[in-house]
């Protein structure tokens, strides 16, 4: 199945097919980690831009925002570090792994898959079987997780940089992003409606994932926990 | 002609030798020079010739010039005056009409490339520069011709380093920030609506004491008042960390003085240093008063409204949106469609007996 691993390879119709090993170790752990980071940022972030009610009592007894940005700083160092790990494992593991980055719209099978994925959303249409992620999903995953995913990167350090002054080495590396926006509060606002995006692309994700699992008579949910996506007829 | 040294002027004046030296300490302290810094400043001050000054008053509302004149330290006044000779400065000279504007040729004509412009104020370009007339003609010939062969512009106050209210959407005089028309003088901008008094006269006092500009970021801000955010420094820092903020403008947080970051402050993204300096002689500074920072030294403030929501409006996306209303929206219409879609589905199921026609797909043909 080594010509499996080209984008939107479609498997035949009315054929059982064997399954295939699409998602290394590797890029299973990425997932679930990432998937757990983007919920705690998810979380912390809204509360840092819409903080809770207020706590009663001395403010020295308390350090409520303080935990909150914690976590958020935290995790953030970790999304951006699994980001990283995430660049390497296309060139460490075999499978699909780039086409997050890539998705290859030059490709006939790439239009006339999106197309035809769009007619099945539509229930025109019924369900089509890709070895790997479908055209629709690509872009999707391309334009609503990588895209918001380093803007919120490249934002986050920025202001990163701002609380630990001119003297760090987020402010060397991302002191440029203050320079072009000029009053930093426009990083806050791009920031959360990167975060937005995402959001809404968790929400399509989850349901999507959910939805071809049992209607595209192929595994999608449990591909990514095994690695294997099966075929069912 | 052997130039006078800011300190003949002053001992002209009849300001004592003690009163100086205070001056000079203080001017130290507020730049952050170290124990050897007030000495420095007193020499400079004692040997240098004094370094005219042409201050130019664009679009502005002079509220710098009244920041200005306030500087806290009860001689500074004097002192302030002297230590920069003011030889041009259309709102507080005595000279009017020719006469006045006779100085500011002679000073370029003689001073050539060693007089600081210091322009309060922006420069309007729509048509021909016609929204701001100084001395009968547009303020920008008065500006280029100052600018031209100045030692180096130092922008007062958030209008003439990034535009201010005048230059607020769709901003129809097109008035535009110093730096933007400058190209080979240095421009040092000096931000606030207006800047802090002693931020002002720190400035000058550290030009004329090195002779050199102060070490700039990249917003030509000295980095030395305007390199941390008004929230690094807040007294009310500890209750934001905390998670104590004022909900409401009478409720018991705003007695207590409690964060006012749900209340807009802009404190987060401001660079300025009023919570450390404070205003009026330190007496106090808006959040100190019980209003939240409106960012007015950062570029843009004045689009970024209202002041009294943390998350600033979207006009992009109509009127009295931000950024969590736009993605509400944008959830409330994907939800939609997932549930359309579930529905639909659910409904050809039991309809026709399968959610999909599996004999009708086109099965690729390799």
């Amino acid at each position: 199945m080594a010509n499996g691993f080209v984008p939107y390879h479609r498997m035949p119709e009315h054929k059982l097919v064997p399954s295939v090993r699409v998602y290394g170790p590797g890029v299973r752990l990425w997932h679930w980690a990432n998937a757990t980071m983007v919920i705690v940022l998810c979380i912390t972030g809204y509360f840092i831009g819409v903080p809770p009610p207020s706590i009663l009592g001395d403010a020295s007894s308390s350090y409520v925002m303080g935990w909150i940005r914690f976590l958020h700083l935290a995790a953030g160092y970790l999304f951006a570090l699994l980001s990283v790990y995430r660049l390497w494992l296309v060139f460490t593991e075999r499978g699909i792994a780039h086409h997050l980055y890539l998705p290859a719209i030059w490709r006939k099978a790439w239009s006339d898959g999106f197309f035809r994925q769009i007619r099945w959303n539509l229930l025109l249409d019924g369900p089509v079987r890709y070895v790997g992620l479908n055209p629709l999903a690509n872009v999707a995953m391309f334009f609503m997780f990588l895209l918001p995913g380093l803007a919120v990167i490249i934002t986050g350090f920025a202001m990163y940089a701002e609380v630990v002054g001119h003297d760090s080495w987020q402010y060397f590396w991302f002191g440029w992003v203050t320079h072009i926006f000029g009053n930093t509060l426009d990083l806050h606002i791009i920031h959360r409606l990167a975060m937005w995006v995402m959001v809404w692309f968790m929400m399509a994700h989850i349901y999507i994932a959910v939805r071809e699992d049992i209607l595209s008579r192929q595994t999608v949910i449990s591909t990514m926990l095994s690695g294997e996506r099966q075929f069912r007829d | 002609m052997k130039r006078p040294t800011t300190f003949d002027v002053l001992q002209e004046r009849g300001i004592s030798r003690r009163d100086f030296l205070g001056f000079c300490a203080l001017a130290a302290t507020w730049m952050g020079l170290g124990p050897q810094g007030g000495a420095a400043i007193a020499h400079a001050l004692e040997t240098k010739p004094r370094i005219p000054v042409l201050w130019l008053h664009g679009l502005e509302c002079t509220c710098c010039s009244e920041s200005f004149l306030r500087s806290s330290h009860p001689q500074a006044s004097d002192i302030v005056t002297s230590l920069v000779s003011l030889d041009y400065d259309d709102t507080i000279m005595a000279a009017a009409g020719d006469q006045a504007e006779a100085i500011v040729e002679e000073i370029i004509r003689d001073y050539r490339g060693s007089y600081i412009l210091a322009v309060e104020g922006n420069i309007p370009l729509a048509n021909d520069g016609m929204a701001c007339i100084v001395g009968g003609r547009p303020f920008k010939h008065q500006f280029d011709d100052a600018a031209r062969h100045a030692k180096a512009i130092i922008a007062w106050g958030t209008c003439a380093s990034s535009g201010c209210v005048q230059a607020a959407k769709p901003n129809p005089t097109q008035a535009t920030p110093v730096h933007k028309l400058i190209k080979n003088v240095p421009v040092i901008n000096v931000p606030g609506c207006p800047p802090i008094a002693e931020v002002m006269t720190g400035v000058i006092a550290y030009i004329l004491t090195y002779d050199r500009l102060p070490e700039l970021d990249n917003q030509l801000r000295p980095k030395m008042f305007y390199s941390q955010r008004v929230h690094d420094k807040c007294y009310r820092r500890a209750h934001f960390d905390a998670g104590q903020f004022v909900e409401r403008w009478d409720d018991e947080g705003a007695r207590q003085g409690w964060c006012l970051y749900k209340m807009g402050c802009r404190g987060p993204t401001t660079y300025n240093a009023c919570a450390s300096m404070g205003w009026n002689d330190g007496v106090s500074f808006p959040i100190k008063s019980g209003h939240g920072c409106i960012g007015c030294s950062e570029e843009g403030f004045w689009d970024r409204g209202p002041f009294y929501e943390r998350l600033p409006d979207m006009q992009q996306w109509g009127i009295e949106s931000n950024a969590d209303k736009v993605a509400l929206a944008g959830a409330a219409a994907l939800g939609a469609a997932i549930a359309v879609q579930s529905a639909a589905t659910v409904v050809k199921r039991v309809v026709t007996g399968k959610a999909y026609d599996k004999d009708s797909d086109d099965s690729p043909t390799s």
